[in-house]
């Protein structure tokens, strides 16, 4: 299961990366899989904003849905549309064309795991 | 500890993810369950079904027991044909839906599902008391492996003895598959033409490898529960404990052709069930159509005007169709095909159409 070196990671099996204040968010290819084949995510708009914590969208596969939480706090400045037309990108590249939301932080970055604790914490579950 | 087929092994070796499934390890998906799906629509699936029960009733009064224990008439079925019935409790409730196969005069083989085999079972070793005949439930000792989609005579024409254009749907035959015996059955729950076969516990895996080998030319490809459920949701065929339960009779839950009051003779259930044959039922199985990609799952709601008429009981987007599919229970005044509904999916109420079952037909 790929866990790249460069990205953080939260227990909810979310990604993220960081720059210049704005957090690229997505979940990560351990969450993919445990889903199965992603055919529906639902997203906030552009402009909303979402807090650390809560529930911000969720994903659908065939057999089941999971809710999404909001590994940070901030304004959603842009929504990956293909996610929407294409939901299966997410399984087959989780981590570049598969993101979800780009965020502008407001207040700052929770603690978050590296991808050595992330692979530890999803060999825990 | 959840039970493991004789497959497991196999399964494991192609890195199938597994799920617990009525006490049983079972393989949820290979590898992309639509894949999979697509798959039996179009070419073939092969499926582990072992944690589904085997009982075998023998004796001179074989037919005699079942059509006391069953609902429906096993003495009219003929040697080598099957028959899908139900089993009720005293008071009509579904106990489980079953395949009954008659395979000879005196020999029938009731397959339940994995989830009820230990109800059937004792239902059945009681019931036979005063008969002349034996209940066997040999579901630790038997294997079964599904080759399902319309590629599935092909696959099999090659490696088996059988004279599969003689074999219809819903019959079976003994026959030799490259040297194992098996029941070679012409049953499904995918909606698509194929085989079930029965065979000892001890030769699954070989039997397993020699039709994956056969199959893979064909596009056929090890499928999972998974797909299993969106296939047969697609047919519009029941799953227990989803669209069947105790609490409802055969009538209920929109099967009453099942019960078959005009065999002689008193059966299981038949007060009961004659009663509640007479009264309209409360709520009708129905299709339902979604827009968008949201799926309606089980349990959700549905609404007219803010009231709840009705409940879903299985849903998914359909793989083959590409929009939201569902099976529900509505009151009688919102049966009909064509009429809107609202369903509350996870608190955003969304509209859906009454549609005739089932979703899908092979061509």
């Amino acid at each position: 299961m790929s866990i790249p070196e460069n990205l953080k990671y939260t227990k909810e099996h979310e990604w993220l990366s960081v720059e210049d204040g704005v957090a690229t968010v997505g979940i990560t290819a351990f969450a993919a899989e445990s889903l199965g084949d992603i055919v529906f995510v639902q997203l906030p708009d552009a402009g909303s904003t979402i807090t650390a914590g809560e529930v911000f969208g969720e994903v659908e596969s065939t057999k089941s849905v999971s809710e999404l939480y909001a590994p940070v706090s901030g304004e959603v400045v842009e929504v990956n549309g293909t996610t929407s037309d294409t939901p299966e990108v997410i399984n087959s590249d989780p981590y570049t064309e598969g993101w979800l939301l780009k965020v502008r932080l407001t207040g700052d970055v929770p603690d978050l795991l590296d991808a050595a604790a992330y692979a530890a914490h999803t060999q825990e579950n | 500890m959840s039970k493991e087929t004789s497959l497991h092994g196999v399964h494991k070796g192609l890195g199938a993810l597994f799920t617990d499934f009525a006490g049983w390890s079972m393989p949820v998906r290979y590898a992309s369950e639509l894949a999979e799906h697509k798959a039996v629509r179009e070419a073939a699936g092969l499926f582990d079904l072992s944690h589904m029960a085997e009982i075998h009733i023998t004796g001179k009064q074989a037919a005699d027991v079942l059509d006391y224990a069953l609902v429906g008439n096993l003495t009219g079925v003929k040697p080598g044909r099957a028959r899908y019935t139900m089993i009720c409790n005293p008071e009509g409730g579904v106990l489980d839906d079953l395949v009954v196969y008659r395979l000879a005069d005196e020999h029938y083989l009731v397959v339940a599902n994995a989830g009820n085999a230990k109800v059937v079972a004792d239902a059945l070793a009681e019931r036979v008391a005063g008969f002349d005949a034996v209940v066997d439930d040999r579901s630790e000792t038997t294997a079964l492996i599904a080759v399902q989609g319309p590629k599935a005579v092909e696959i099999l024409g090659a490696v088996t003895d059988a004279d599969l254009d003689a074999l219809k749907y819903y019959a079976s035959v003994p026959a030799s598959v490259k040297g194992h015996d098996v029941l070679l059955a012409r049953t499904g729950y995918t909606g698509e033409d194929g085989f079930e076969l029965f065979v000892d516990a001890d030769e699954a895996p070989a039997l397993w490898r020699l039709l994956l080998e056969a199959g893979e030319p064909h596009g056929l490809v090890p499928a999972g529960l998974a797909c299993r459920d969106t296939l047969r949701l697609e047919a519009g065929m029941p799953l227990y404990g989803n669209e069947l339960t105790v609490d409802q009779s055969p009538f209920e839950a929109g099967l009453g052709r099942v019960v078959k009051f005009e065999k002689p003779g008193d059966f299981v259930g038949r007060a009961a069930l004659e009663e509640r044959s007479k009264q309209d039922v409360p709520r009708v199985r129905v299709g339902l159509k979604g827009a968008g990609r949201r799926a309606p799952r089980h349990g959700y709601e549905l609404l007219v005007d803010g009231t709840g008429i009705g409940e879903v009981t299985s849903g998914a987007l359909s793989p083959t169709l590409g929009y939201p599919i569902a099976m529900a229970y509505v009151d009688r005044a919102y049966a009909e095909p064509g009429t809107e509904l609202s369903v509350d999916i996870r608190g955003r109420i969304e509209p859906v159409e009454v549609v005739a079952l089932p979703f899908y037909s092979r061509a």
